[in-house]
């Protein structure tokens, strides 16, 4: 299948392990990852743009859902604040066809025009519901067997479930607990795995921005988990970056690698782990990686 | 149809002042709510069961609690959408960041403390009408939403932000606050916008949306904030972490079509703010280390000038 590619800034930016993850990723996959139809279109706003103007955040989304449309192909997100911002903006053109029209207004100079016809998919929701569980599952040839897992999913692909279509699509309550499973991994449940990384207020309060990164790693990894999944570069930024204040905050080791999804399924596909950049991580994946035993 | 209820149970009198899980099987009708077995419960079961509730039609807002983890109206959740996966268990704990009195009970001081430190009364100025206050019927529209907000205190059970910071105003708070900021009667908006740009305030909201989600009445106590934040803003006070970061957010989607993350961290702290600054270094270094640093040089998306000509227009709608 052929999608229309929104990478988003992080994966451009800080974490350029997750753009290389998902390339290889999809090559495996046979998802046809067609990276020049959105090559010119610009952020999402991730919602802070939005709490300056709202209009401007639906008209850049717009313009990008134009430009998915003229390719003809499905749009992609591999970042859950992308997937959500989208998801949200889309709701809103959709409700008011004349609030639309007065956006294609200022898209018509450049020859776009959304017709309403986007439907933006995280990869995590792609592989679920486009590919499916059993197709996945036919093209591991690692299994991960035992491999204790906490899924996060970050903000913006839970809440608010309307948008993102949770009662079309109730698979997407349970994506990624699903992905773990089928590469063989188990599924380390707690509370925290639909709640907020802190991201969005890091610069703004840091003090609780690191406790809630604490708060959920230390409550994953004291239930067990080797690792923490996430669909969300922004949720790995903070979860992994700032581990160590969190670490030093509370006095104590944590020690959870964050890893992105696409890096998962990678080391399930039989991806090297150097491919990933699973080197190019704050907190070390080397015990993870050698307790797997896969070789590089 | 048989139903497990999961109750937490806490007794501040007994020897045993941990917190329980205690389970209650019944016969339920599927139509019933989580409130009508809590009564059950307590009527035919187990008499020391302590919860709060009135009105049972969701007007009130006395029973909030949290089921299967989520807060919500015990009286407005259907046993139906509540059970497990697994079996036909349904868990009720009390609501969240509030402290528990005895079982489902918690105390609703501080929600109230928090309610009253953003004066939710009309502070009008000038001379007092001679009838009452009018207000224009399409100034107050804007308010429907808000103004329908019944003090459950569900959102503040739920929200990521006051679980780890207790000085946070919350949800029900703030979103009572745009109720009074956007009353065309009310002419302290200023002083308002002041208490509501210090710490503790609309920026420490993390925008994780769970007050939006758990919200029984459509109140969106996190829209609410985002528009304070705005009007906050637009009234002088750019001067903090928050203002900043959507300053130049804004600015590099603005200018390149994506952001700058290290230029955007950067001026969020302001670039006098050394104290942040020398904070930051320890991640610079690690991330530095790990080969994790954003491109140096930040290029602009092909066809950048299409997205600053929207910007242009955009901006100037409003
Ligand atoms: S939402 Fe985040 S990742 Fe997505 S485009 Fe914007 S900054 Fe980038
Ligand atoms: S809201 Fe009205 S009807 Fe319901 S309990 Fe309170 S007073 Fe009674
Ligand atoms: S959006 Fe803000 S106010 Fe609402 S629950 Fe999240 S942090 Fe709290
Ligand atoms: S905003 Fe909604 S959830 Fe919060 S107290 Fe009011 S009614 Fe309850
Ligand atoms: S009992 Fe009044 S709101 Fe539920």
């Amino acid at each position: 299948m052929k999608y229309a590619f929104y990478p988003g800034c992080v994966s451009r930016g800080a974490c350029p392990e997750l753009y290389s993850a998902t390339i290889e990723v999809c090559k495996i996959l046979d998802i046809d990852l067609d990276e020049e139809a959105l090559k010119g279109a610009s952020c999402t706003g991730a919602g802070v743009l939005q709490e300056k103007n709202l209009r401007l955040g639906d008209t850049l989304n717009a313009r990008t859902f134009a430009m998915a449309e003229k390719s003809g192909n499905p749009l992609m997100t591999i970042c859950s604040t992308c997937q959500g911002v989208m998801s949200q903006a889309n709701e809103r053109l959709l409700a008011d066809p004349e609030y639309l029209a007065s956006i294609n207004e200022d898209l018509k100079e450049e020859g776009l025009e959304y017709k309403g016809t986007a439907d933006p998919k995280h990869l995590l929701w792609v592989i679920v519901e486009d590919l499916g569980i059993d197709f996945l599952e036919s093209k591991i040839v690692n299994k991960l067997n035992g491999l204790k897992l906490a899924p996060f999913y970050g903000c913006y692909i839970v809440r608010p479930t309307k948008a993102l279509g949770f009662a079309e699509n109730p698979g997407r309550k349970q994506a990624l607990e699903m992905v773990i499973e089928s590469v063989g991994g188990e599924v380390v449940d707690f509370p925290g795995k639909t709640l907020c990384c802190g991201f969005p207020i890091l610069t703004i309060n840091p003090e609780n921005s690191v406790n809630m990164v604490a708060n959920h790693t230390i409550d994953a990894k004291d239930r067990g988990a080797d690792a923490m999944v996430t669909p969300c570069p922004l949720c790995h930024l903070n979860l992994d970056g700032y581990q160590p204040n969190a670490a030093s905050a509370r006095k104590r080791e944590i020690d959870l690698p964050i890893i992105h999804l696409p890096q998962l399924l990678g080391l399930a596909l039989g991806i090297s782990p150097e491919k990933m950049r699973l080197n190019k991580h704050i907190v070390s994946t080397k015990k993870l990686l050698s307790e797997l035993v896969i070789s590089p | 149809m048989e139903v497990k209820f999961n109750v937490r149970r806490y007794d501040p009198e007994s020897t045993d002042t941990v917190t329980h899980f205690q389970e209650y099987q019944m016969d339920m009708d599927a139509s019933s709510t989580v409130l009508d077995g809590l009564i059950r419960i307590r009527e035919e079961i187990d008499g020391t069961l302590s919860l709060r509730c009135s009105c049972r039609s969701a007007i009130c807002g006395s029973c909030a609690v949290k089921v299967n983890g989520e807060a919500g109206l015990a009286c407005n959740t259907k046993i139906v959408d509540s059970l497990s996966e697994d079996g036909n268990t349904i868990t009720v704990e009390p609501a969240g960041n509030l402290p528990v009195i005895k079982d489902l009970v918690v105390d609703f001081q501080p929600f109230w403390e928090k309610i009253r430190a953003v004066e939710p009364w009309l502070q009008p100025e000038g001379e007092e009408p001679e009838t009452e206050y009018l207000a224009p019927d399409e100034d107050m529209l804007h308010l429907a939403g808000v103004v329908s907000c019944i003090l459950c205190g569900s959102c503040v059970s739920d929200c990521t932000v006051m679980e780890v910071d207790s000085n946070f105003l919350g949800p029900a708070a703030l979103a009572k606050s745009y109720r009074f900021v956007g009353d065309p009667r009310d002419d302290s908006a200023q002083q308002r916008f002041k208490t509501l740009n210090e710490s503790g305030g609309v920026w420490d909201c993390t925008r994780c949306m769970k007050c939006v989600e758990v919200c029984p009445k459509g109140v969106a106590p996190m829209d609410r904030i985002m528009a304070l934040r705005e009007q906050v803003m637009e009234s002088g006070y750019t001067n903090t972490n928050g203002a900043r970061h959507v300053h130049e957010f804004t600015n590099s989607v603005k200018h390149s079509g994506w952001l700058d993350e290290k230029k955007l961290v950067i001026k969020s702290f302001g670039i006098f703010n050394i104290k942040a600054m020398i904070g930051l270094i320890p991640l610079v270094i690690r991330s530095q280390r790990a080969g994790k640093v954003p491109p140096i040089f930040h290029k602009s998306i092909p066809g950048v000038e299409n997205v600053r000509r929207i910007f242009e227009k955009v901006e100037t709608k409003k």
